[in-house]
């Protein structure tokens, strides 16, 4: 019942702004696929062309087979879109929300409960609320609900954990894990890096551009260079005192520490950093080497494009 | 479709602003212009000089102050007072008696009265002047008749149909109901379209299958319910509090607001598909048909009376047809056959309406 998705050389421009700047890619059938990028990146632009909300000024997408742009009514029989921007009635309660979208979908909560009891379980406390006086974890999980409530074939959902807090966004990709195993292909954008790791394919998304399609796991297996995470006594000053460093080349800082990427042996250049630092009168000076992880990649893949 | 026009009930009702202007606003313009907006000339205050303090002026005194449209302010001493009495504005017409008036009647036959109007408000003024004349020539003639004095007379009868007392109510329900029906039925469709934009549930509303269609008669549906619900205490309070006549037809009556109704209606979805906020949407059916439904319909001025290119555009007012549909049921009690092409019009431009917002009606998101 999963479908894929095949998209073409998709061009789109508004006015003089490229949103996006010919963009190729397939999803497979049944994968978790997650587009990465930061906000302005053309993801939305992207996830309206396919859920033929907007129109591409060239290139076409093709959802199993059926074209968005001439055939959108069946493509809208098959898709369960959660736009961007929290898209619920505020004034009506969670119940009276997925009563309404089961309806205008022709189906019933009842009819589908199996596919959202998951998610359904953990709103049903709350189903007397009105959505506006959810929580955002709450929101969302509701959003998804009313996304899945007609089985949709294909799931496609724009920065669903943006703004909502670390603990709901573990529990809403769980849930969409679960989805998965029901067969339903995900099409899932976020700005958040970290999330990416749990896609199955992931992409990197910047300035209309699509950078390096993968999986997470092949994407770190292509970091080029060594990485060093480096702590000292004084945080401040490091990070331009690093980025004077000669076998440095790539400097930025990673939670606590600062990464520094370099080209150069791995003790080797260990040794002329803590030398360099030294000399510079840092203290408690700790090096460590890194496994890069998934942040490291797009980071790197980002300023090769010389856009960061 | 029916989750639709329930899901729009819930937000008609959970919105205590929305009920305000659906159910408050109607009944307060009713009562608004029935009672305190009215042309209608009672008890205005006058004061009287009378140099000659006679039979004659005393009875027509008397005369005057027995109708109801006026009321003895007081009775002035000198010609030196009448300024100030306007100034202070307590009269709105001062009444002169000449010297010796009915001395002069009695022999010469002719007597001078002078009338004196405060015509800040020229409309009042006017009516006032007429009122005066007529009760004095009453008198005049009845006088003639005792005293067999003139040999000859034309004796004119007039008789106001439709509206014998000229109650400017009758005037004005007709066209508040017209406002009403308009501003409820295009403004609150318009607003509610948009406001689904804005909010961003048109988004997740277009991506799903329903018919663009079904999501305009879902909005549409619940308005006009409701907009009948409107004009039907509309209609109570006008003749119960008013005593309004309803003269023709109430199937008829409903019949040609329902029409009106579905024009109003198309018009406010024409309206949400051109603008993208709320805000917008507001002020588009302010300016665009609220004004000139009170303006231009001929509901408070006159067509006849506007400069000829105010005319053309008044012709394009739905309104205006509307207005005379109304007058025509409810004072003149006439049928169909008398203003079918009124009807027409409004048939035509909700025909026009509706073709042009569903041709304008997006199946995408607008960029």
């Amino acid at each position: 019942m999963s479908v894929n998705i095949h998209i073409e050389h998709l061009v789109k421009k508004f006015q003089d702004v490229e949103a996006l700047k010919d963009i190729s890619f397939d999803v497979e059938k049944g994968s978790l696929f997650g587009i990465i990028g930061p906000d302005g990146a053309g993801k939305t632009t992207l996830f309206r062309i396919l859920t033929s909300l907007i129109l591409a000024d060239e290139g076409k997408v093709m959802v199993d087979g059926i074209d968005v742009v001439k055939d959108y009514k069946k493509l809208r029989q098959i898709i369960g879109y959660m736009p961007g921007r929290f898209s619920l009635y505020m004034d009506l309660t969670v119940e009276e929300n997925l009563n309404f979208y089961a309806r205008i979908f022709h189906t019933s909560l009842s009819e589908n409960y199996d596919l959202i009891k998951d998610i359904y379980e953990q709103i049903e406390p709350f189903k007397n609320r009105r959505a506006g006086d959810l929580s955002g974890g709450m929101k969302q999980k509701l959003a998804l609900s009313c996304a899945l409530i007609h089985k949709p074939k294909l799931l496609v959902l724009d920065e669903p954990t943006t703004g909502v807090d670390a603990v709901s966004r573990k529990e809403f990709w769980e849930l969409l894990k679960k989805m998965q195993q029901r067969g339903i292909t995900i099409l899932v954008s976020t700005p958040y890096m970290d999330e990416a790791a749990l896609c199955d394919r992931v992409s990197l998304m910047q300035t209309g551009n699509l950078l390096s399609v993968n999986t997470p796991q092949q994407i770190v297996n292509n970091f080029l260079g060594n990485l060093l995470a480096v702590k000292t006594n004084n945080m401040y000053t490091l990070l331009s005192d690093l980025e004077r460093f000669d076998g440095a080349d790539r400097v930025y800082r990673f939670g606590e520490s600062i990464h520094l990427v370099s080209q150069r042996p791995i003790d080797e250049v260990k040794q002329s950093l803590r030398d360099f630092l030294s000399i510079k009168a840092y203290q408690k000076i700790e090096i460590e080497n890194k496994q890069p992880v998934i942040e490291d990649c797009f980071l790197a893949l980002m300023e090769k494009t010389g856009t960061l | 479709m029916w989750a639709f026009i329930k899901k729009e009930f819930l937000h008609i009702f959970r919105d205590p602003r929305t009920m305000v202007i659906l159910f408050g606003l109607p009944l307060a313009q009713v009562l608004l212009f029935g009672f305190a907006i009215t042309n209608d000339i009672n008890n205005a205050h006058i004061a009287i000089l009378d140099h000659s303090k006679d039979v004659v002026t005393r009875e027509i005194t008397r005369k005057l102050l027995s109708s109801h449209y006026f009321l003895l302010n007081r009775y002035l001493k000198s010609d030196a007072d009448i300024k100030p009495a306007f100034r202070k504005g307590e009269v709105k017409e001062v009444l002169v008696f000449e010297r010796d008036f009915a001395r002069k009647l009695q022999k010469e036959g002719v007597a001078k009265v002078q009338i004196l109007l405060d015509a800040t408000e020229p409309n009042t003024a006017n009516i006032l002047d007429a009122y005066t004349r007529g009760i004095i020539n009453t008198y005049v003639l009845q006088r003639m008749k005792q005293s067999a004095a003139i040999p000859i007379s034309i004796g004119v009868q007039n008789k106001m149909l439709y509206n014998p007392q000229l109650k400017s109510v009758y005037m004005f329900v007709p066209g508040v109901i017209t406002v009403l029906l308009m501003l409820v039925s295009a403004m609150m469709t318009s607003i509610s379209i948009t406001r689904e934009k804005e909010l961003g549930t048109m988004e997740a509303l277009l991506a799903s299958p329903v018919k663009p269609g079904h999501i305009i008669i879902g909005k549409v549906v619940p308005y006009v319910v409701l907009s009948f619900i409107n004009l039907i205490s509309i209609l109570l309070l006008s003749v119960f509090v008013f005593g309004m006549p309803i003269q023709g037809s109430i199937g008829l009556l409903l019949a040609e607001s329902l029409l009106f109704l579905t024009m109003a209606l198309a018009l406010g979805i024409l309206i949400s598909t051109v603008s993208k906020t709320q805000q917008q949407a507001m002020l588009l059916s302010m300016f665009a048909l609220m004004l000139p439904t009170i303006l231009l319909s001929g509901f408070i001025f006159p067509v006849e009376n506007m400069p000829v290119v105010l005319q053309y555009l008044s012709d394009i007012m739905p309104s205006r047809w509307f207005i005379i549909i109304l007058k025509n049921i409810m004072l003149k009690g006439v049928g169909i056959t008398y203003f079918w092409k009124e009807t027409l019009i409004i048939f035509s431009m909700a025909l026009l309406f509706i073709g042009l917002s569903i041709k304008k009606f997006s199946v995408r998101l607008e960029e």
